[in-house]
């Protein structure tokens, strides 16, 4: 299964060549390798897979509702906001720093939205773009916080959290709460409108082969310039795999009411994060600060608008999840973006491997970590528990979580790969 | 105080008074420093000599509070990193200043990576390759991160950036410090091309024989204040060492003399005839 791209007289790759690196070719290559890099602690999304396997498991065998297409269909949905806020956490996570108000900027958000919307009739488009501009103010005032003022923003997002959720109460007044009109678009995305089936399905053969192009350019690239690449078949395997997941998930989804509209638009904005973080020049300036700031500095980054990049980010997806939220309960009140939005948006980061120590993180490990912590809600509600255990229980996952990125931080350091 | 740069040669860098203080310590007072294309100049001085405060003002880590910096004929404010490297002055820091989470070709291209908004990975792995080479650097794999690399491994990598986007003037601060005996010579080697390509060469090291091996003239620094320059080729150790210390009685000196007088006791020659006696 290999193509002969260039075939020059068989010498070693470029990046190949050192004679004390151990040779990883083809797929028990590839294997072996990953194998490799998780005994060193570079376990990536590994834990995640194996706890969403767990928390599957255990529930479909406490309440056969658990893995049902239409609880599912609900799962997916809900987790929808609070993922979006989530990506916005790993964006500062990965420059060391942290919000803790990403609930309230939500909640603050989502009343802004809501009372311009129904009580001063304001267009929706207009209202979701002022929230949008205030949720980008409030960002950058933790980044001139932080840079000009040195305040940690531990501190400054902590301020945040009681000042934005006493605006939210305020805009709200005595009535507490406003009602989204059911045929109002912010509705609409958020409970009603759900891909077609058949849109679906094409939907997830273009991400099999979108996978499959650009890891076949990847490898063309690579071998023209004679350095190692991926063996064709791993690739063949990898987006065959892909397809046949995301077909099976749909079609089971399909069979209640599909894949809702704002799901498409969460796992869109995860892909886009995905490739700033990984592709371009400022998503490695992201890493580099988080990593170092100093030397970051000093190879010309600006480093105070990484980190005005990155808090005006979180704050700006922030406020979309607020307002998806709003949608998904028809109505914004007192205690939108309150309760456990703030802890499990940034508990759905770290579960999902983004590190809390910075530098270190993907934008996959919102959505991976936004699933553990709504399969685990879902299936306790099923249970007929109520909050009480939800709280413990997730509060012990994040301990889990975060035991197991300091460990393999630890491990990191050990082999050498800190 | 000899060495006149020949006239063919045109002045890349020049410092004119220049004076730092961190609030009450006045870390650098009116240092005066030229530097020519193709041109190693050596700075050494003793600990809290003003060496690597001088070396953060060039590099726009810190900014001078007086004194004028021209380069390439016109004046400039070095404000920061990003200005000192848009001018062609690339600095190799003692600290290296690498990003331990980021691979080699991460850190190598940092802040100047090719095509921003779609990163070129294949182009940028194979210019470091070559650059790796280039500085016969031993490293096994460059998609490891640069935790895992040891001290001398850094050091080439360090060097390795400062390469990359061709700079005119090149600082190394300590730059063999932390190198094995062929990565000390490989770093002389470089040096020497990088006279060779037309470069400034601006070098610190406490190591007087890697000075006198590739240096051109020699800067001595001494609390904050040029304290000598001289001709590297033709000057002896010890005039350089009065230089640093400040005095030709000095700790050195008193040292190399209480060992001479004890040789000549003991009728014992030659045995520790150092370096510093050349």
């Amino acid at each position: 299964m290999t193509t002969p791209t260039t075939t020059p007289p068989r010498t070693a790759a470029l990046d190949q060549s050192d004679e004390r690196l151990r040779q990883s070719e083809g797929l028990r290559g590839a294997l072996k390798s990953f194998l490799d890099s998780v005994r060193a602690g570079d376990v990536g999304a590994l834990p995640v897979v194996v706890g969403l396997l767990l928390i599957g498991t255990i529930f479909q065998a406490l309440n056969p509702v658990f893995l049902s297409s239409g609880n599912l269909v609900n799962l997916i949905l809900d987790s929808c906001a609070v993922g979006v806020i989530s990506l916005g956490i790993v964006c500062v996570l990965l420059v060391g720093e942290i919000d803790l108000s990403v609930g309230s900027v939500s909640g603050f958000t989502a009343a802004i939205v809501a009372v311009l919307f129904v009580r001063h009739n304001v267009n929706w488009v207009l209202a979701v773009l002022i929230a949008c501009v205030v949720a980008c103010v409030i960002g950058l005032l933790y980044g001139v916080l932080l840079t000009k003022f040195g305040m940690p923003s531990f501190v400054s997002s902590l301020s945040g959290l009681l000042a934005f959720l006493g605006l939210q109460l305020a805009l709200l007044g005595t009535q507490g709460s406003v009602n989204l009109p059911f045929d109002s678009k912010i509705v609409g995305f958020a409970q009603l409108d759900f891909v077609p089936p058949w849109l679906s399905y094409v939907l997830a053969a273009l991400a099999a082969v979108a996978l499959f192009l650009s890891g076949y350019e990847t490898m063309v690239r690579r071998r023209r310039a004679n350095l190692s690449a991926r063996p064709l078949n791993l690739l063949v395997i990898r987006s065959v795999a892909l397809l046949i997941a995301l077909e099976l998930l749909f079609w089971y989804l399909n069979q209640d009411r599909g894949v809702g509209w704002m799901v498409v638009f969460f796992v869109t904005l995860v892909l886009a994060l995905n490739y700033a973080i990984t592709r371009t020049r400022w998503g490695r300036s992201l890493l580099a600060v988080g990593g170092n700031a100093e030397a970051a500095r000093r190879s010309g980054i600006n480093v105070r608008n990484v980190y005005w990049s990155a808090f005006v980010l979180c704050s700006l997806l922030a406020a979309v999840g607020g307002i998806l939220a709003a949608g998904r309960l028809a109505s914004a009140n007192l205690s939108s973006g309150t309760g456990d939005v703030n802890l499990n948006a940034i508990a759905a980061a770290v579960i999902g491997g983004t590190s809390l120590f910075g530098g270190r993180g993907s934008a996959f490990s919102a959505l991976l970590g936004t699933l553990v912590i709504a399969a685990i809600a879902s299936g306790l509600t099923l249970l007929n528990l109520d909050s009480s255990y939800r709280f413990v229980i997730t509060g012990l996952v994040l301990a889990i979580a975060v035991a197991i990125d300091s460990l393999a931080r630890k491990s990191r350091v050990s082999h050498g790969r800190a | 105080m000899t060495t006149m740069p020949s006239p063919t040669r045109t002045t890349l860098l020049s410092l004119r008074g220049v004076s730092k203080t961190f609030g009450a310590v006045n870390a650098l007072t009116d240092i005066d420093l030229d530097v020519d294309a193709g041109e190693v100049v050596a700075i050494v001085g003793d600990n809290g000599a003003g060496k690597s405060t001088l070396v953060k003002v060039l590099a726009g880590v810190h900014q001078a509070d007086s004194g004028s910096i021209t380069f390439d004929g016109s004046d400039v404010q070095i404000a920061d990193p990003s200005a000192a490297i848009h001018l062609g002055i690339a600095t190799v820091f003692q600290d290296l200043s690498l990003c331990e989470n980021l691979n080699v070709v991460e850190n190598l291209f940092l802040g100047q990576e090719l095509s921003p908004l779609r990163l070129d990975e294949v182009a940028m792995e194979v210019r470091s390759w070559e650059l790796l080479r280039q500085l016969s650097a031993k490293i096994p794999t460059v998609r490891i991160p640069i935790a895992s690399l040891s001290g001398g491994q850094r050091q080439t990598v360090a060097i390795a950036r400062s390469l990359l986007g061709d700079p005119r003037v090149i600082i190394l601060d300590e730059p063999t410090a932390a190198l094995g005996v062929a990565q000390t010579a490989e770093v002389l080697d470089l040096i020497e091309r990088l006279r060779e390509r037309g470069l400034g060469v601006i070098m610190i090291s406490h190591n007087m024989e890697d000075v006198r091996a590739v240096a051109d003239r020699v800067v001595v620094l001494r609390l904050g204040r040029n304290n000598g320059e001289f001709d590297a080729h033709t000057v002896s150790s010890s005039e350089v060492v009065a230089a640093i210390t400040g005095a030709t009685d000095n700790v050195v000196t008193r040292r190399r003399d209480r060992l001479q007088n004890l040789e000549e006791q003991s009728g014992m020659a030659s045995s520790h005839d150092g370096k510093e006696t050349t």
